[in-house]
């Protein structure tokens, strides 16, 4: 059975909960099952807010697990806490734009991306979310990026509508990183 | 009993089609039955009965829905508003009218009310004021007077400890809910013809869809006020009006013109 | 209609809408909240009736009104909300007028906290406000489920004239998963002939919860304890997974049973025969079911995100023919499969088989499982 787990966390305000919700849309889309289930509660802007996703083949059990197969930390909190918890040989991309410490493990897949930098370059820094996502999925591919593109354009708030394009820049250019840095590594 | 009807004869006096052929519980002298004849008038005259619901409260007029002869429900304490208001939202064309005494509606139902008022709720309440829980056996109210004995202030409501007379009328007008807001009084018969009056304005208030209604109707209590019945009405005149003043508090002035 | 993801309390406020709910009354409260503001948008829209009322007092007194009307109509609240509510669910009750109250269970006593707890079993189970009576109470445990759910519940509301009760937690409520919406029912064209709605015609309907009289009031109790043996006869509902051949069951409902399901997968690919049985209805409760389990499994772990409340329900019915364990977490705090996994193999293992009250030594392990920090 195919089960992924994946936590995506961060300050309240860095788009988490609508990063994880782009990716169950995509799993729906690609013919899966999906949970998402955020972190709930006072903090709406500034506190931690992190969310589970779980895409499985089968029906999923538990919404939640205590030890994630991907883990993507938006800012140094997020990182203190998911890396201990990430599954052992599971895979954690962190955003380096926050998080001034590289991992002490050695037994996880990692990456590091320049989140803030990135969607800044881009013209939006809301967009960060969007970059650690296209990283994410180069690094743990668990759906493929134009699946999670056309989630996107499916599922975007109306509001925010004209930035699309910019999302798909930031995903790709996500990803692109990710390719960058893995080659390089592997070389 | 059917009074004869011959062509010399002319009925002049009838039980209301809205008021069942029942013998009330209320005390010797308790106005209550005063208060309810005056709502069945009002309904009858208006022909209202088959659309409206009424709503009893808990209290000495928790056997309302016995004398109205007409689709009734009977409310948690105090919460005569509220059921009011959902009977109310899901049936918008009919008319529903509230009846709660002080406990009901001024204690334990206080932020119902108000809010029902906020709300512009179109209902109409009929307020019992007769200064004191009449069920349970005369315990202070919160329209009880200062320094009036009742079994739980027996030395006399002392204000230093146990506050104020609470004025709805005056509160409650005070709301942009609210169409009409008077207080009147059943101590003799020229101000029960005003208390009917009033309760037609407040019924046609609701019909015109003007909002949030109330009579407050000063009444009597002589059993818990252990006094005789008309000393008991005497006691509305003479104590009550000057703390609980008659008149019109608020009338939108879409019921200005109106004549009834 | 094909599967959409879908926000669990926002699914649920559409599938009352479209189990036909005219009227919801309702007050803010985390994490209910959404199914509130899902009220405010969606009722408007369709010409019925939506009020935020002052309290949750009034909102359900509100209810108790509308319900009288014969339309169906509900509210949904959390936790403290729902004790407040107390007071109007035992009038309803009394008056025996129907109404669907879906809670969205949080952590407690008292103020507690927001996140997602089963610690109103109890209250909602075993009735909660004053006085002799039985309300149905729906336990589902995703959010498809619940869809389906409520609009049993408007069904069985009306057909018992009973309240039900639709019980999930903050985990159901907050998240989202793909599930499929009925399609809209057509609203009555008659009210029922209990409803008041103004006499037009007929007799006057008068209804209420006031039996001044205690003869009468004992055959309104009669009436009420007969119509719930009816329901006890007719509609249980639980689910089983992985039950035939189960040496061990597991026994949970809501999301405490969905999360030990993934447990009970791990433990089956370790070799451990092991089931979940997750009753449905908490009340009426599937009690031959488990009688019957009881007398085919070596051992049975009841789990929930309470300290055992249906755990003496469960006990109750096995009777001491297998031993019954229990694991449980507390005040907010909801379960990993990892967890429930390790309670399996123990219980399967019976390394260390209870050997007193079950209660007593669950505590004992969750102080230690709290200490590491888990």
């Amino acid at each position: 059975m195919e089960e992924t787990s994946i936590i995506i966390s961060g300050f309240g305000g860095q788009g988490t909960l609508f990063a994880g919700q782009v990716l169950a849309y995509a799993a729906l889309d690609n013919g899966q099952n999906v949970t998402w289930i955020p972190s709930y509660g006072p903090e709406m802007r500034g506190g931690t807010a992190h969310c589970t996703v779980m895409i499985s083949d089968d029906e999923i059990g538990s919404p939640l697990v205590r030890n994630p197969d991907v883990s993507l930390v938006l800012n140094l909190p997020s990182l203190d806490k998911y890396e201990k918890l990430t599954k052992p040989g599971g895979a954690l991309v962190a955003n380096s734009s926050l998080v001034n410490r590289g991992l002490e493990r050695d037994d996880l897949e990692h990456l590091y991306i320049p989140a803030n930098e990135i969607a800044e370059e881009i013209g939006l820094a809301r967009m960060a979310n969007m970059v650690m996502l296209g990283g994410m999925l180069r690094l743990a591919p668990v759906l493929p990026l134009e699946v999670i593109k056309q989630a996107l354009a499916a599922h975007i708030p109306e509001r925010h509508r004209r930035t699309l394009p910019m999302n798909f820049e930031a995903m790709e250019q996500g990803y692109a990183f990710a390719e960058r840095t893995l080659t390089k590594a592997a070389a | 009993m059917v009074a004869p009807t011959t062509p010399e004869t002319k009925v002049v006096f009838k039980r209301p089609e809205s008021f069942t052929d029942v013998t009330t519980h209320y005390c010797p002298g308790c106005t209550h039955g005063v208060a309810h004849r005056l709502v069945a008038e009002v309904i009858d005259e208006m022909g209202l009965r088959e659309k409206t619901i009424g709503v009893a409260p808990v209290g000495c007029s928790v056997f309302a829905y016995k004398y109205f002869n007409m689709d009734f429900v009977e409310a948690a304490h105090g919460r005569a508003p509220a059921m009011a208001t959902g009977i109310k939202r899901v049936l918008p064309q009919k008319t529903i009218f509230t009846y709660q005494g002080d406990g009901d509606l001024a204690s334990i139902g206080m932020a119902e009310i108000m809010h029902a008022a906020a709300r512009g709720e179109n209902i109409s309440v009929i307020f019992i004021n007769n200064a004191i829980f009449g069920m349970t056996g005369g315990q202070m109210a919160p329209t009880t007077l200062p320094g009036m004995k009742t079994t739980s202030s027996p030395f006399g409501r002392d204000v230093e400890l146990t506050g104020f007379p609470i004025r709805m009328s005056e509160m409650l007008a005070t709301m942009d809910g609210a169409g009409y807001i008077v207080r009147r009084s059943l101590h003799d018969a020229k101000h029960i013809r005003q208390s009917k009056k009033a309760i037609r304005m407040a019924i046609e208030t609701q019909e015109r869809g003007l909002g949030f209604s109330m009579v407050e109707l000063l009444s009597s209590c002589p059993t818990n006020w252990k006094v005789a019945p008309d000393e008991a009405l005497k006691f509305i005149a003479e104590s009550m009006i000057p703390v609980f003043p008659l008149g019109d508090y608020k009338v939108r002035p879409e019921l200005a013109g109106l004549r009834v | 209609m094909a599967k959409e993801l879908l926000k669990g309390n926002e699914a649920f406020a559409e599938a009352a809408i479209r189990a036909g709910c005219e009227g919801f009354y309702g007050y803010p409260i985390t994490p209910s909240t959404e199914f509130l503001e899902y009220m405010a948008k969606r009722m408007p829209q369709l010409g019925r009736a939506f009020v935020q009322a002052e309290s949750e007092v009034a909102a359900i007194n509100m209810v108790y009104g509308g319900a009288c009307t014969g339309k169906r109509v509900m509210t949904a609240s959390s936790s403290p909300g729902v004790s407040l509510m107390m007071e109007g669910i035992s009038y309803i009750a009394g008056t025996e007028v129907p109404a669907v109250i879906v809670n969205v269970m949080r952590g407690g006593p008292g103020l507690g906290n927001i996140a997602p707890s089963q610690g109103d079993y109890h209250q909602m189970v075993k009735g909660g406000g004053h006085g002799d009576y039985f309300p149905i109470v729906l336990a589902p445990a995703s959010v498809q489920e619940a869809i389906d759910y409520i609009s049993l519940a408007f069904d069985l509301a009306d057909k018992y004239r009973n309240i039900v009760h639709v019980i999930v937690d903050g985990n159901m409520g907050q998240m989202m998963e793909p599930a499929e919406l009925p399609p809209m029912r057509e609203l009555p064209k008659d009210p029922p002939s209990w409803a008041v709605t103004g006499a037009e015609g007929r007799q006057p309907n008068f209804l209420s919860s006031i039996y001044i009289d205690p003869a009468d009031e004992e055959v309104t109790n009669i009436r009420l304890v007969k119509r719930w043996m009816e329901i006890e006869k007719n509609e249980i509902r639980y689910s089983e997974y992985l039950m035939e051949d189960a040496e061990f069951a597991v026994i949970g409902f809501g999301t405490a049973g969905r999360v030990a399901s993934s447990a009970i997968r791990a433990a089956r690919e370790e070799g451990v025969k092991v089931g979940l049985f997750r009753p449905i209805t908490l009340a009426p409760f599937p009690k031959k079911q488990i009688e019957e389990i009881s007398k085919r499994v070596k051992r049975i772990l009841v789990v929930e995100m309470n300290t055992g409340m249906m755990l003496d329900d469960v006990a109750a019915i096995v009777q001491g023919r297998v031993p019954v364990e229990f694991y449980g977490r507390l005040g907010g705090m909801t379960p990993f499969p990892d967890e429930i996994l390790d309670e399996i193999r123990r219980v399967a293992d019976n390394k260390a088989p209870i050997n007193g009250d079950a209660r007593a030594e669950w505590i004992s392990r969750l102080e230690k499982i709290v200490e590491e920090g888990r």
